[in-house]
């Protein structure tokens, strides 16, 4: 079958391990203030391409990726899971290291028929790199437009399925700077026992010309783009809640 | 082994022994090794005291204008100018080209119009006796190729169909084998050459005159190489006996060619593995400590980065800058399975670090899927931090010049003292392909320059019609391309002969006969969009068409599509075919090139609008890169496009000038997430850590 992308990277380094093929899909329900892919939000945009012609792109040029792997971002690439099936379970096939890049807010378990294929697509993917955009549901809503609970769920699922999960969160100031909330978030990451790795990203403002293209109004306008420094201190809060929850596991 | 020399203690014979072979010296004795950068030493206070002093004297060559000093009267030779020093106490390694540091010297036998203009555009004056020696009683390169070409040459030179002729000045790209001065000293490479020359055919054809007369001049060179040496103190007419004479021995050989040839490019050679034999015996015996061999090798790469030639401005902007293309290949493979990767590849790497970054000497990595997995790294770690060193790929080329050949330039091959080149300039293609369609009229002078086939008069480009007459018109351009080089290559070595480099050859030496191509991926997007999309042809009103109108979407060049990849190898293997068609000079081997790393710009400049939506003047992509925000799938893509091209048929070298901002590589500069950065920093709470991802693989968790 066809999946509606954006387009293809074939030299990423930045969306899981090693060197990586990168296919952005295109369509995406949140709203994220500081999102810097909004040309990919449009779930009728893009263009349709095939799984089969994305891996054999991919095959064309294995001997790069023999580290490194697959991964699908976006857009919210779990919006087409029929395509990621077919795509995941072709690329198993071939043995190649499959990653989901995700904000996890379609998980919806009323849904059983989605979940089923949830379950089956997990089975099919070897690492997800969660984005929690917040830990609380008031201001991850004035950030991303959308609650945070499904979010929170899938972490919990994800656990479950015992599917290796890099944690990403972006750091935008007086967004998402708050230490109580920074420690809340870790002591939730630290609960739980499939995460592999954290990566806390400072907000940068090199989305905001696509705004000016597309014609949408950037709300983030004048914002500038946060220091490494600070990104570094608010991980330190982050891990301090990691901490203090794996010591409480332990009491 | 019963050594011969004090020099060759301790050393394992072989074949080296017995003839002048320095690839069985370095078979037989050198060590891989396999371990990391940690036994590196930093700079001494002497190397900084010196590199303090060299950035002092670059900073006022700057405010000067470029130019510090220069000569206007000597004329250059091995033996011209007296010795010249930084600081003669603290410098381990001696010599300069004059007898001041970055005092550029007067060498007038490629051009004496050169030399002139070099001198007058920098400020200085040539003296009117030297004006007047080489040009009423003194024949140069320069004159005697005017001499000779024909109308039909001249008027592609001057229409840039044909450009950067070395026909004006030194042609360079041949690398003498500099460590045979260390390795057996002067006295052995004569008596060799003398032997050579007693051994030559006795029937004086003009080819055996030449040889004979070659062979003389060599000998003389080699004389006057020790003479020089010797005026700085140092008899190297036996062998090194230890690191810093081989070094220092090996440098004055390369610096005799360097006062000898203002070339276009003076690469050294392949020499870190071949000094690391010399440095692993000295270790051994405990001669000297590891402080000692860094500092050795800094002073010796701080004197390459001296290494400077008089040039006018035009030659500067051709270049992009005043290159020396001081070229040195590092590791590779041997073609016994092991790597040639020795602690000296990475003493000449870690240059960058302890007198900072630089773009010459021009550090070359002869990367191979095979090499260490520790150097790889090590290289990744100069590469990020300095963004100083090339890459080549020795799988390719191995297969080809074996494992003792060495870059010149940036990317032309050939086995070291046993292979040279006649480095060729470049055919712009995309021009050819604007004559193919103008029916050989230039489309910037309205000049009937190419022969008058008949010319495209349909409002849209048929891409069978364009194919048929863009072959024909490059098998015209092939031919005079040729002929015109055969002609700069007969007169180079009449007039402007580098003795010294070719003093450190074999007797028979193979010739490669280089040519290359400009605009690539200009032809092959333009014959794309050809075939893909519709063009327009829009004429002046002379009837020329001057520019092009697109409609539609067409493949590029640069994003992994065979469409359009297939177009771009196709151009290069029928253009070779016709290069190889033409007789060449000194039955050197032709082979072409896609390498223009600097010169894109002015060759554009020279050229009209093209089929692929290119204006006119705008610059064409280096070498063989995609055009400029073409490739839109990313570096893999890109570079695979440019995989495709047939080295077969461009053997000579095909360039993908890449750059990569660190952080693209991965957070916090480390290359690739979490392939890398695997430190567990969960514990760790000062923060040093970065801001990359923190892995918390193989923590202590509570189960």
């Amino acid at each position: 079958m066809e999946g509606r992308i954006h387009s293809t990277e074939s030299f990423g380094t930045v969306d899981g391990p090693g060197l990586r093929y990168v296919v952005f899909m295109q369509g995406c329900p949140m709203r994220c203030l500081y999102c810097h892919n909004p040309d990919t939000w449009d779930a009728s945009g893009g263009r349709l391409v095939s799984a089969d012609d994305i891996l054999s792109q991919y095959e064309k040029n294995r001997v790069f990726y023999q580290n490194g792997g697959l991964t699908v971002t976006g857009g919210e690439p779990l919006l087409q899971i029929d395509f990621l099936l077919e795509l995941f379970s072709k690329a198993k096939g071939k043995g190649i290291h499959t990653c989901i890049d995700t904000s996890g807010i379609t998980y919806n378990p009323p849904n059983e028929e989605y979940t089923k294929k949830l379950d089956e697509l997990m089975r099919l993917t070897d690492l997800v790199m969660l984005d929690i955009k917040h830990i609380d549901s008031e201001r991850h809503k004035r950030l991303t437009g959308m609650d945070n609970a499904p979010v929170l769920a899938f972490a919990r699922y994800l656990e479950g399925k015992n599917v290796p999960v890099w944690i990403r969160h972006v750091v935008v100031e007086g967004y998402s700077d708050r230490e109580d909330d920074l420690v809340a978030l870790g002591t939730f990451i630290g609960g739980l026992k499939n995460v592999k790795a954290l990566d806390v990203l400072p907000y940068h403002s090199m989305g905001e010309a696509k705004y000016a293209e597309l014609g949408i109004p950037y709300a983030l306008k004048g914002m500038k783009p946060l220091e490494n420094a600070a990104a570094i201190k608010a991980k330190q809060k982050i891990l301090n809640g990691v901490r203090l929850a794996r010591e409480q596991k332990k009491n | 082994m019963q050594y011969v020399y004090e020099g060759w203690r301790g050393f394992e014979s072989g074949t080296w022994v017995k003839e002048i072979n320095v690839r069985s010296f370095i078979k037989h004795n050198f060590t891989p090794y396999n371990g990391d950068d940690s036994f590196l030493a930093g700079p001494t206070k002497d190397t900084l005291d010196l590199w303090a002093q060299v950035l002092d004297l670059t900073r006022q060559e700057r405010e000067a204008g470029g130019v510090l000093d220069m000569d206007t009267k000597v004329i250059s030779t091995i033996t011209s100018h007296a010795p010249g020093y930084l600081d003669q106490n603290k410098e381990r390694i001696v010599g300069l080209q004059t007898d001041k540091p970055l005092k550029r010297a007067l060498m007038p036998f490629g051009g004496i119009r050169m030399a002139e203009k070099a001198c007058a555009d920098n400020g200085y004056c040539l003296d009117p006796e030297v004006k007047e020696v080489f040009t009423k009683y003194r024949k140069t390169h320069n004159a005697g190729v005017f001499d000779v070409y024909t109308p039909e040459m001249r008027a592609c030179r001057s229409s840039h169909i044909i450009t950067g002729l070395p026909d004006a000045y030194g042609r360079g790209r041949i690398i003498g084998d500099y460590r045979r001065v260390a390795l057996y000293g002067v006295d052995r490479l004569i008596e060799d050459k003398n032997e050579q020359k007693e051994t030559t055919r006795s029937t004086m054809y003009a080819e055996i005159i030449r040889d004979r007369e070659e062979l003389s001049e060599q000998v003389r060179a080699l004389g006057e190489l020790k003479e020089m040496a010797a005026s700085y103190g140092f008899d190297i007419s036996k062998p090194a006996v230890d690191t810093k004479e081989a070094i220092q021995w090996m440098y004055f050989g390369y610096l005799a060619a360097v006062k000898e040839q203002n070339g276009a490019a003076m690469s050294l050679g392949r020499t870190s593995t071949f000094i690391d034999i010399y440095a692993e015996r000295d270790l051994r015996e405990g001669r000297y400590t590891e402080e000692q061999l860094q500092e050795m090798v800094d002073h010796f790469i701080m004197k390459l980065r001296l290494i400077k030639f008089a040039r006018t401005p035009e030659y500067n902007a051709l270049f992009s800058g005043d290159p020396q293309w001081v070229t040195e290949s590092i590791g590779g493979m041997a073609i016994d399975g092991r790597h040639m990767v020795t602690k000296m590849s990475y003493r000449y790497l870690h240059t960058l670090v302890n007198l900072g970054p630089a773009p010459e000497p021009n550090l070359t990595v002869l990367w191979s899927t095979g090499l260490p997995e520790n150097f790889k790294r090590f290289c990744a770690k100069i590469s990020i931090e300095t963004s100083s060193v090339q890459y080549e790929n020795d799988d390719l080329m191995r297969f080809h010049h074996g494992d003792d050949y060495a870059i010149a330039c940036c990317v032309s091959s050939m086995v070291v003292g046993k292979e040279m080149q006649f480095f060729g300039a470049r055919a712009n293609l995309a021009k050819c392909l604007l004559y193919a369609i103008n029916g050989g009229i230039d489309e910037v002078t309205g000049k009937q320059v190419g022969p008058e086939y008949r010319p495209i008069t349909s409002e849209y480009l048929d891409y069978d019609e364009v194919m048929h007459k863009y072959d024909e018109m490059m098998q015209w351009l092939a031919g005079v391309y040729v002929n015109t080089l055969n002609i700069i290559h007969y007169m180079h070595d009449k007039y402007c002969y580098e003795k010294i480099q070719m003093a450190l050859h074999d007797r028979h030496v193979t010739r490669w006969f280089a040519t290359g191509i400009a605009g690539l991926s200009v032809v092959a997007d333009s014959l794309s969009a050809i075939k893909y999309a519709k063009v327009r042809c829009i004429r002046d009103e002379r009837g020329i068409v001057t520019d092009y109108e697109v409609e539609g979407d067409f493949p590029k060049y640069g994003n992994d599509d065979d469409r359009v990849d297939s177009i771009a190898y196709d151009i290069v293997h029928r253009f070779m075919g016709h290069i190889r068609k033409n007789h060449t000079y000194r039955e050197s081997i032709p082979t072409t090139s896609i390498l223009t790393i600097t010169s894109n710009v002015v060759y554009g400049k020279n050229t009209g609008a093209t089929p692929d939506g290119r204006k006119k003047g705008e610059a064409f992509a280096p070498g063989a890169n995609p055009m400029h925000r073409r490739d839109t799938h990313g570096a893999v893509s890109s570079l695979a496009s440019v995989a495709k091209l047939p080295f077969r048929d461009a053997q000579d070298g095909i360039s993908n000038t890449f750059s990569i901002i660190p952080g693209a590589l991965g957070k916090d500069d480390k290359i690739f997430v979490g392939d890398i950065d695997v430190d567990i920093c969960l514990d760790c709470s000062s923060g040093a850590c970065g801001g990359g991802p923190t892995l918390f693989e193989g923590l202590d968790t509570d189960e």
